[in-house]
């Protein structure tokens, strides 16, 4: 006691005396105290671990609420990942855009020739197939059920058909493959250019337009959890209250207190996340055999694909993101609501 | 800078109260044109019937509220000019002891006396080290695992005043610091800050105790109707 007592003596004068004015130093000497770089980890570290505890403390309360929050991130991202499989799966389906030529029925062979060759001498065009009369008469007769009708028939009505495709630099937008097939249609010989392409464009259509709606989806359930995570802190702070005044007392500082709320914030992010992850990952593993056996009987080697390395960082990336924003939205609401009196 | 040289010079003050007024919305003057210097390294006992100002003085002091009228400068820093996220840093170079404790009740004993060595970011080897010396001098080391509530009253209020002390201020206030004590434990606790007071610490003590500070021959200010005076008297017995 008594050895305490001088120490404290010798160490009163060298204490650094108060400031004049209000010209106060940022920051006192510190003593024994640490640097300032490792004294902000420790800060941190200190914040970080103390708020983790803080959360293993009450396992219940808390595992529900990383796990509605989980389901929040889970659902958009799921959807997601769905679009992507289908756009994976569909994907070159408008790389097989195939536009068929008509020519006039009844041109002679020399004239079709000329025009075939004609076609051919585009540049933005690459010629698949030249199908004359006789062979898609073949054709027909070999489909069931045109024989009969065929053989009634005095000659043959089918005309020539060039079978082409847009060549590899030409654009296969609707509107570029529109306006191929007018300058084709213009080439003597010609009666009719056909862009079989509308069904994969109604359906790229209906692919934007999901993705689109997964987008709105995402933002309404993000501002979901923005309000469970504000909303978790909030009530967090008040049952804390007494604790945050007694510490405003003693000189804790705004950051001092804030520190471990948003730490909370973004451990409920973190797990929320990793639960999310998890949930996408059994998903598709469920998923994965009656996908495969879909695929091959379609003749495909179509497999499900789950979030890769980006996409999963990028998942956890949102949670933190989410739950540090509502976290710093409910504590820059109410901690400064809450001063001593 | 003329000014900060001439207070550093001349006013050798811990706390200044220089005209100070402190008015609450609604209500009449809770301290009216209060003038008194308490001087570093002085102990002093602040007294007054119940709802005469004493809390208030001390709010004052500690930035809890702010002064209506008048300058307050506690150790040279005036407290009407200083902005809010300074406050904190004020509050760290003081110490104070409430009535109630303030403890926080889901934490240790040693947890709770180390909140101020947190705060101010010490490490864990030096900070276990001012913790212990703290709890020892207010003699409850044997308990520092103990949760507070599972402590008396008087021990509760121990534990308090270890942790206004373990970051070695230099100013410690106390608000009725054994109000809810009996006479023998008052007296234990007020010895305790007497031995603060003789390494150097200047303390003012609020209590409505008369009795008590008769005891100690320490100056005494009274707070009457919003008005202090100060009797001196006390302070001749005063050796330390």
């Amino acid at each position: 006691m008594a050895r305490n007592a001088r120490r404290s003596a010798r160490r009163v004068p060298d204490r650094k005396q108060a400031p004049k004015g209000n010209k106060a130093p940022r920051q006192r000497a510190r003593g024994r105290q640490l640097g300032r770089p490792s004294a902000w980890v420790q800060e941190h570290a200190r914040a970080a671990l103390g708020s983790l505890g803080r959360m293993w403390r009450n396992p219940v309360a808390n595992g529900m609420t990383a796990a509605v929050i989980a389901i929040a991130l889970a659902l958009p991202a799921s959807l997601w990942m769905l679009l992507q499989n289908v756009e994976r799966a569909t994907a070159g389906w408008d790389a097989g855009a195939r536009i068929s030529v008509y020519l006039e029925p009844g041109l002679d062979s020399s004239a079709v020739e000329r025009a075939s060759n004609e076609i051919a001498a585009r540049e933005s065009v690459r010629v698949l197939e030249r199908i004359s009369p006789d062979e898609a008469l073949e054709e027909f007769r070999s489909l069931a059920g045109f024989e009969d009708a065929l053989s009634a028939l005095d000659g043959n009505p089918l005309p020539a058909v060039v079978v082409i495709e847009p060549a590899a630099d030409t654009p296969r937008s609707a509107s570029a493959l529109e306006s191929l097939a007018k300058t084709l249609d213009d080439i003597a010989g010609v009666d009719r250019v056909q862009v079989d392409l509308e069904w994969v464009e109604r359906l790229y259509a209906l692919l934007d337009l999901i993705e689109r709606g997964v987008g709105l989806f995402a933002v309404l359930l993000a501002a979901g959890v923005l309000l469970i995570v504000g909303n978790t802190i909030r009530l967090d702070i008040l049952n804390r209250r007494q604790e945050i005044e007694v510490t405003k007392l003693i000189g804790a500082s705004d950051a001092f207190i804030r520190r471990p709320f948003l730490y909370g914030g973004l451990w409920f992010g973190l797990f929320g996340a990793l639960a999310a992850w998890l949930l996408l990952a059994v998903t598709g593993m469920l998923l994965a055999g009656p996908t495969a056996r879909l695929a091959s009987a379609y003749g495909s080697g179509f497999r499900l694909s789950g979030l890769d390395g980006a996409e999963s960082l990028g998942l956890l990336g949102a949670g933190l993101a989410l739950g540090l924003l509502g976290s710093w939205l409910a504590v820059g609401r109410h901690l400064r609501a809450i001063e001593p009196g | 800078m003329f000014i900060c040289v001439h207070l550093w010079f001349f006013a050798r003050a811990m706390i200044r109260f220089d005209h100070v007024s402190k008015r609450y919305p609604g209500r009449q003057e809770a301290l009216s044109d209060l003038s008194m210097d308490l001087p570093d390294g002085e102990m002093a006992f602040l007294t007054g019937h119940s709802g005469a100002g004493k809390s208030t003085l001390l709010k004052l002091i500690a930035r809890i509220e702010r002064a209506t009228r008048g300058t307050l400068l506690v150790g040279n820093v005036n407290l009407s000019t200083l902005p809010r996220r300074r406050v904190p840093w004020l509050r760290r170079q003081m110490g104070i002891v409430f009535q109630d404790h303030h403890l926080l009740y889901d934490r240790t004993v040693f947890d709770n006396v180390a909140l101020p060595l947190v705060i101010a970011g010490y490490r864990s080897g030096e900070l276990g080290r001012r913790v212990h010396a703290a709890l020892d001098k207010v003699g409850l080391l044997d308990k520092e695992k103990q949760m507070p509530i599972t402590l008396s009253g008087g021990e509760q209020q121990r534990v308090g005043i270890a942790r206004a002390v373990v970051h070695r201020p230099r100013l410690l206030l106390a608000d009725e610091p054994t109000g809810n004590l009996d006479p023998a434990l008052s007296r234990e606790i007020m010895d305790l800050f007497v031995q603060f007071n003789r390494v150097g610490v200047t303390v003012l003590v609020a209590t409505h105790d008369i009795a008590l500070t008769e005891a100690f021959g320490l100056p005494v200010l009274s707070i009457e109707g919003g008005a202090l005076s100060r009797d001196d008297f006390h302070g001749r017995a005063h050796g330390a």
